[in-house]
């Protein structure tokens, strides 16, 4: 599985790359693996005021909804309008097109909780080979 | 793990494992949910041909003189009209004319009778019957000796010649052949749970793998896709087709899921057949009908509420994203009085509400 080396991750499988005070958030190769052919997502508002860990996006495969949490606290400042039409990017571009939103955070939001690559490649290797 | 029991493995367990299948527990057993893709799958099925394992279902043998007669008390179906080698899709229902089971029963021989039942519901099939057993009828539960496959598709015919080299000809409808060959000894039908011509093989678990791997060689000419049970649910449900636990339970009779054909209220007695003449006469109070979603919508999901106006009226029974036509589609239990075709509903997704419509069955026509 695909794990960057120039992101974050959180233990829910999101990404975060952090350019100045904006971060943008998707999520990560093995969960668009895990959850399989992505068929819809619901994304929060542009302006929403979102607290680090809260559900803020829904991601539905044919089988499941899964929440996506925010790895970060800010603001809303972009969402991508085109997983309206082709959800699909999701599965074929997790780290590029198929992003999911875009935060502004305020200065000194915390950050140290979240994983390095490293980390977030030795919690995926654990993941049983029959989960879903 | 404590307490529970670990799923069951089908004969086929290590052929899906090889072949990199998704593995869920789906009643009690380790069921492969998807191999390529749920709806790359779908597609395989609706275009080409796909095969399914089917091992985790149920087969109960029943034989002897007072056999038909006795299915005849347990079943909702005349088995007094199933011919030698024909099958018959019928309901086991409670006390109560709740659905306990939706079964199908071949007749194999003269007083012998095959029952494939679903998966997980075969030990509770198999105590209540026999619980009811009466004397002149041998029951068995077979299920472990059978291996089951699905062949499921447009091109499903022409590999059916291919598979045995244009020697046997096809079940018909509701035809149940059994076929010595090479291979194995195989019971074939032409059932199945798509909507798409196709077959249906119960043959020896032991010869599972070896039968499996044939299948997938001789079909790889016709697009042959490995499928599982994700498929298996977006096909039947385009099709309308009921899945006992999400669109039949004992709480509902076949006549309020609107399958009355497979219930002859002519038959004297049979369990379950008070409550359904009594139904029959004072109408339901509640109908199983498919709805589409009217505009692009999340999938709609079993237990998403459903609203006439500002009223509850339902909770959907079966939902998903149907790949064929793209667009969210279920069946629920609703009032009688809005259960007709056009009657514009709405679901309730996440605390949204999205407009859908009451269709006829089955959502999806062959072209």
């Amino acid at each position: 599985m695909n794990v960057p080396d120039d992101l974050q991750y959180t233990e829910t499988h999101e990404w975060l790359r952090m350019e100045g005070e904006t971060a943008t958030v998707g999520i990560t190769d093995h969960a668009q693996a895990e959850l399989t052919d992505i068929v819809y997502v619901e994304l929060p508002k542009v302006g929403d005021l979102v607290a680090p860990r809260q559900a803020v996006a829904v991601v539905e495969s044919v089988k499941a909804a899964s929440d996506i949490y925010s790895p970060i606290g800010g603001t809303i400042v972009e969402v991508n309008a085109a997983l309206e039409s082709n959800p699909a990017l999701v599965n074929t571009d997790p780290y590029g097109e198929g992003w999911l939103f875009r935060l502004r955070i305020e200065a000194g939001e915390q950050v140290e909780l979240l994983k390095e690559p490293a980390q977030y490649r030795e919690q995926i290797s654990g993941s049983g080979k029959y989960e879903v | 793990m404590s307490g529970a029991p670990s799923p069951k493995t089908t004969p086929l367990f290590h052929e899906h494992v090889k072949l990199g299948a998704k593995m869920v527990e789906f009643g009690g057993w380790h069921m492969p949910v998807q191999y390529s893709g749920i709806i790359d799958e779908h597609h395989a099925v609706r275009n080409a041909v796909g095969v399914f394992d089917i091992s985790h279902m149920g087969q109960f043998v029943v034989r002897g003189p007072k056999a038909k007669e006795w299915l005849n008390l347990l079943l909702t179906n005349n088995v007094e009209r199933l011919e030698v080698g024909a099958s018959q899709y019928t309901f086991l229902l409670n006390e109560n004319g709740g659905v306990i089971d939706d079964l199908i029963v071949y007749r194999c021989a003269d007083e012998e009778y095959l029952l494939v039942v679903n998966a997980a519901k075969t030990e509770e099939d198999f105590a209540w019957m026999q619980a009811r057993l009466e004397s002149g009828a041998e029951f068995e539960n077979r299920s472990t000796d059978f291996a089951g496959l699905a062949v499921q598709g447009p091109k499903s015919v022409k590999l059916y010649d291919t598979f045995f080299g244009g020697r046997h000809s096809r079940p018909t409808r509701n035809e149940i052949k059994r076929i010595e060959c090479d291979l194995t000894t195989l019971l074939i039908s032409s059932t199945g749970y798509t909507g798409e011509d196709g077959f249906e093989l119960f043959f020896p678990a032991r010869d599972a793998a070896k039968v499996w791997n044939v299948i997938l060689e001789k079909g790889a000419e016709f697009g042959i896709k490995p499928c599982g049970l994700g498929a298996r649910d977006t096909l039947r449900l385009e099709m309308c087709y009921p899945l006992n636990g999400s669109d039949l339970s004992p709480n509902h009779t076949p006549l309020e899921a609107g399958l009355s054909i497979f219930v002859d209220l002519q038959k004297e007695r049979f369990v379950g057949r008070d409550t359904l003449v009594k139904q029959r006469a004072e109408g339901v109070k509640r109908r199983l009908v498919p709805f589409r979603m009217k505009d692009k919508s999340p999938p709609p999901r079993p237990h998403y509420p459903l609203f006439k106006d500002d009223k509850q009226i339902a909770e959907i029974a079966s939902g998903t994203l149907s790949p064929t036509l793209n667009i969210g589609i279920g069946m629920a239990y609703v009032p009688t009085e809005f259960a007709r075709i056009n009657e514009e509903i709405d679901v309730d997704i996440r605390g949204r509400r999205f407009p859908a419509v009451i269709e006829k069955k089955p959502l999806h026509r062959k072209s």
